[in-house]
């Protein structure tokens, strides 16, 4: 078994990407641009429903039950689906999904897919895997397009290119396409965009998709998206592979009136989205002929087993924590080392990938609760990142400074008389420091504090003391 | 009515003068105020870095110094939710039924200061005087864990020579999350920025808050940056009257 | 079974063995599920929606189908489209030139002008058209590769709420069902939404009684 969360292993932790990232004044323009602009918009169409809080207490809902009644429902879905003319593969991790995917291509004898907007086939690094097995994967999404065609990585999970800004695009586009002429007119870029993925959809006959959300009862896959590219991915081709991580099921065709009314409007702040494509098996000469649908572990059971961390499996990837975030705002996604970035970011990749950015991921976090706030399948981000932080604890992962300097503190906190002694000591430590009533200079972990901040001094007389002074002399 | 105070470890060692201002107000109002001297720590720290044996010990010491206790007042809005958010958490995961009834029961006496002026109290106007212009930073515990809503703002409209100018992006963290700020200095710091850049738009004389680890967080910037802007309490402003203002 | 299978189903069970169930019918249904909007407020919520995404709307009786046809097709420069192979031929107006779908290749549909066809069921919150695709539907490549699509809508097929069209769309649930919401868009590239990326970029609808 080896779980991998895309190149998450080897992606440099939180504090020292977002250090850098922090550095970058086009980054962080580009990210606060667009975060802003999305939650602006999110913000509007969530307050048009008063039953907002409802359908977010019926998804949390829905989405616990499904969990605890995984097994029923995905057998029931892959007889659903098997029954409607699809083919159902596990796996296990990301080598078993990479293997058994490249596998069916190959099988096809084909050379080349199209791919349609996947986060699971980031997570499992499947476009890496099928160009080791010759094979061109074109991403067309257009976001991920400009990810693809830029060598880059995605930084965010609805809008994966959103910290590159107009004139990046069209450098990437003219060097890609070949289109010399090409200006930075949105309109003219997409329409770049259009003309080159045109091509492919007419000639490619093979497409790999993702899902939103799938049907255990009716063994039916919904697919999302705004541009239309899914539409013909999931259309046009003869044969059809859907990657779906396990905890994407839901139990009823009816469950969707929940989440097509959340989703779009958490995810890009519109009622509802341009198209959503929902399917059953394969119907005959309609849409793809050959339909496989690989149902994806890759440490979600794991996750499923820690009883606070399980409701991470809840999401449905809308991204609005992203958006709402004030840490996510100021570094963007590539800070996260992982392909899920922000708050979900956050809980979700130390809980698949257990060695590689559990002891820093779970810090990236002021606690704010701006991710839970938004949340519409309620997951209580901050619990699971609190719960996570204990676990480092637990397991002697903290930093050796965090771990005496804890210990000190709460042997200075056991009673009122330690911390009455702590308090004067700490006046007198603070000496050397202070300078015209600031502490503004302090060494070792406490640096970064005062790097930009002063420090209020220690005063000379604390709170219980001026109380006891008070109560004496009445 | 007798009113416990529950000064927080920070404000007793960093801000005595909220305590002070905390116990003036509240016996200006015809309460009698005590305190425990016992006390020390919620566990908040401990907690939120991940240290939970350390905060259940002070859980069950806080707990017990508070058994016998008939009000609570605490001027700290985080120390409450994580009374409120984790007590039952905790006590639930010692799995001792004592220890779970305890925490039960101690729940309902607890307020923040501002909960306990309007919605225990009903008082919104306490007499105060405060001749500044003020901008209140609603910090993320107070709006998200407590659902505070405008009662900061509802005591702070009462104060006479009282200017309020609302915080622009008022919402968004400060940035400081306890051992967050240590651990990622430089994305804190930008956060900080940010409010400080919002604070600075305001005009204001003070930013108050009913949290002091939120102003210790924004305050030392605004020292730091020379802006002549300072941070103050709430409760140092509820205590403000004509007869003797802050100093 | 297959041994992946195998091995994940037993983690589940695992991971699970200590937790309590759910009933599905414990889960909370406290949004609204019907809508208390009558037909002519449905018709013009849906009417408001569709102008938000730049269609033209236009009305008529059931006895002007085609004259809307043909005035829809005049002010959008169309005069011909293609129409699936359950489009009743009535509707149709004889000065235009219609292909029908009988299989054409996907090259066909690309160059064709547009494509006419009528649809399941319309969401007026949110100005969505759910195609079942079969019938006056069509299949989904017609829908998808033309750069304009004209479509019928009546009145009674209009529910005000995605629940209720949810509900209707219960009915054919493994029926290919696409829903549209507007014309295909975007905006990845700093937020600014770009009309017709890959779907059909002009959208327009005629809403016809009963």
């Amino acid at each position: 078994m080896s779980i991998r969360v895309g190149e998450a292993a080897e992606a440099p932790e939180f504090p020292t990407a977002a250090k850098r990232l922090i550095q970058d004044s086009q980054i962080r323009r580009n990210v606060r641009h667009a975060t802003d602009v999305i939650r602006g918009k999110r913000n509007r169409v969530v307050a048009e429903l008063d039953d907002w809080e409802q359908l977010r207490a019926s998804a949390h809902a829905i989405k616990e039950h499904t969990l605890r009644n995984l097994v029923r429902y995905l057998e029931q879905f892959e007889a659903a689906c098997t029954n409607a003319g699809g083919e159902v593969h596990w796996a296990q991790d990301a080598d078993e999904a990479n293997q058994t995917i490249v596998g069916l291509i190959q099988a096809e004898k084909k050379s080349e897919v199209i791919k349609v907007k996947t986060m699971t086939s980031d997570e499992i690094g499947l476009n890496t895997a099928l160009e080791a097995a010759g094979i061109i994967p074109s991403e067309t999404d257009l976001a991920d397009l400009i990810v693809q065609l830029g060598r880059d990585q995605p930084s965010h999970i609805v809008v994966p290119a959103l910290h590159r800004n107009r004139a990046e695009i069209r450098q990437i586009f003219r060097r890609e396409m070949n289109l010399p002429a090409l200006s930075d007119d949105p309109e003219e870029l997409a329409a770049a965009a259009r003309a080159y993925l045109r091509e492919k959809f007419l000639r490619v006959d093979i497409a790999i998709s993702g899902a939103n959300f799938v049907i255990a009862e009716t063994g039916t896959v919904c697919v999302v998206e705004s541009e239309g590219n899914g539409r013909m991915c999931l259309s046009l081709p003869q044969v059809l592979i859907t990657l779906i991580g396990i905890e994407k099921i839901i139990p009823r065709f009816e469950d969707l009136e929940v989440f097509l009314q959340l989703l779009p409007r958490s995810a890009t702040g519109e009622r509802m989205n341009p198209y959503n494509s929902i399917w059953t098996g394969v119907s005959p000469g309609d849409g793809p002929q050959r339909f496989h649908v690989v149902l994806l572990d890759n440490g979600r059971t794991q996750v499923l087993a820690d009883e606070v961390g399980r409701q991470t499996l809840d999401c449905i990837r809308c991204g609005a924590c992203l958006n709402a975030c004030p840490v996510y705002q100021q570094t963007g996604g590539h800070a996260y080392g992982s392909v899920y970035a922000g708050p979900i970011g956050a809980i979700l990749t130390p809980q698949l990938q257990s060695m590689q950015h559990s002891q820093t991921l779970p810090y990236a976090s002021s606690l704010c609760g701006a991710c839970y706030e938004v949340c519409p399948a309620k997951i209580n981000i901050p619990e699971v990142l609190l719960h996570l932080r204990s676990k480092v604890v637990e397991n002697r992962d903290a930093p050796v400074y965090e771990r005496v300097a804890m210990k000190i503190a709460a042997l200075a906190l056991k009673n009122a008389d330690r911390l009455s002694a702590a308090q004067s000591v700490g006046r007198i430590a603070q000496k050397p420091f202070e300078r015209d009533g600031v502490i503004a200079n302090l060494p070792g972990f406490l640096r970064g504090w005062t790097a930009v901040r002063d420090l209020k001094p220690i005063p000379k007389q604390s709170f219980r003391q001026w109380w006891a002074e008070r109560d004496q002399s009445k | 009515m007798t009113i416990s105070l529950f000064i927080t470890c920070y404000n007793d060692t960093l801000f005595p003068e909220t305590g002070k201002a905390t116990v003036i107000l509240l016996e200006r109002l015809g309460h009698t105020v005590e305190f425990r001297a016992a006390q020390t720590c919620c566990g908040q720290m401990h907690f939120n870095t991940g240290y939970v044996g350390d905060a259940l010990s002070m859980m069950r010491s806080t707990l017990d110094v508070f058994a016998t206790a008939e009000v609570i007042c605490i001027p700290s809005s985080s120390c409450v939710a994580m009374m409120r958010d984790q007590y039952p958490h905790i006590a639930q995961s010692t799995g001792e039924p004592a220890l779970i009834n305890a925490v039960s029961r101690f729940l309902p006496k607890v307020f923040e200061l501002s909960e306990l002026l309007v919605d225990k109290l009903g008082i919104t106007d306490v007499g105060a005087f405060f001749p500044h212009a003020v901008t209140l930073h609603p910090s993320c515990h107070s709006i998200r864990s407590l659902h505070i809503g405008n009662k900061p703002q509802e005591l702070l409209k009462c104060v006479r020579g009282l200017t309020l100018i609302e915080l622009p992006d008022a919402r968004q963290c400060c940035g400081f999350g306890g051992t967050f700020s240590l651990k990622n200095p430089e994305v804190s710091a930008a956060m900080l920025s940010d409010k400080v850049q919002c604070v600075l738009e305001t005009r204001a004389e003070f930013c108050t808050a009913i949290d002091n680890s939120c102003l210790m967080h924004i305050g030392g910037a605004l020292s730091r940056q020379r802006t002549g802007v300072r941070t103050v309490h709430i409760a140092e402003i509820l205590a403000a009257t004509d007869a003797g203002a802050i100093q | 079974m297959s041994i992946a299978k195998q091995v994940i189903l037993t983690r589940i069970r695992d991971a699970l063995a200590r937790s309590p169930q759910i009933t599905y019918e414990s889960c909370p249904r406290e949004y609204r599920r019907a809508s208390a909007l009558d037909v002519r407020s449905r018709i013009e919520l849906f009417e408001d929606r569709l102008r938000d995404y730049g269609s033209r709307v236009y009305h008529c009786s059931s006895d002007q189908i085609a004259d809307s046809i043909a005035l829809a097709m005049r002010n959008a420069g169309k005069t011909a489209l293609v129409i699936p192979d359950g489009f009743p031929r009535t509707w149709l107006p004889d000065e235009c030139t219609f292909t029908l779908d009988n299989g054409l290749s996907y090259q066909a549909l690309d160059g064709a002008e547009g494509v006419l066809t009528g649809c399941a069921a319309a969401i007026a919150e949110t100005g969505t058209i759910v195609l079942r695709h079969s019938g006056a539907d069509g299949r989904r490549a017609l829908t998808l590769l033309p750069d304009y699509h004209l479509c019928v809508v009546r009145q009674s097929q209009i529910v005000a709420s995605v629940p209720e069209g949810i509900q209707a769309a219960t009915e054919f649930a493994t029926s290919p069902i696409t829903t549209i919401s507007g014309p295909s868009a975007t905006s990845d590239i700093e937020m600014t939404r770009v009309k017709g990326v890959h779907g059909p970029r002009t959208l327009d609808v005629i809403i016809t009684e009963p």
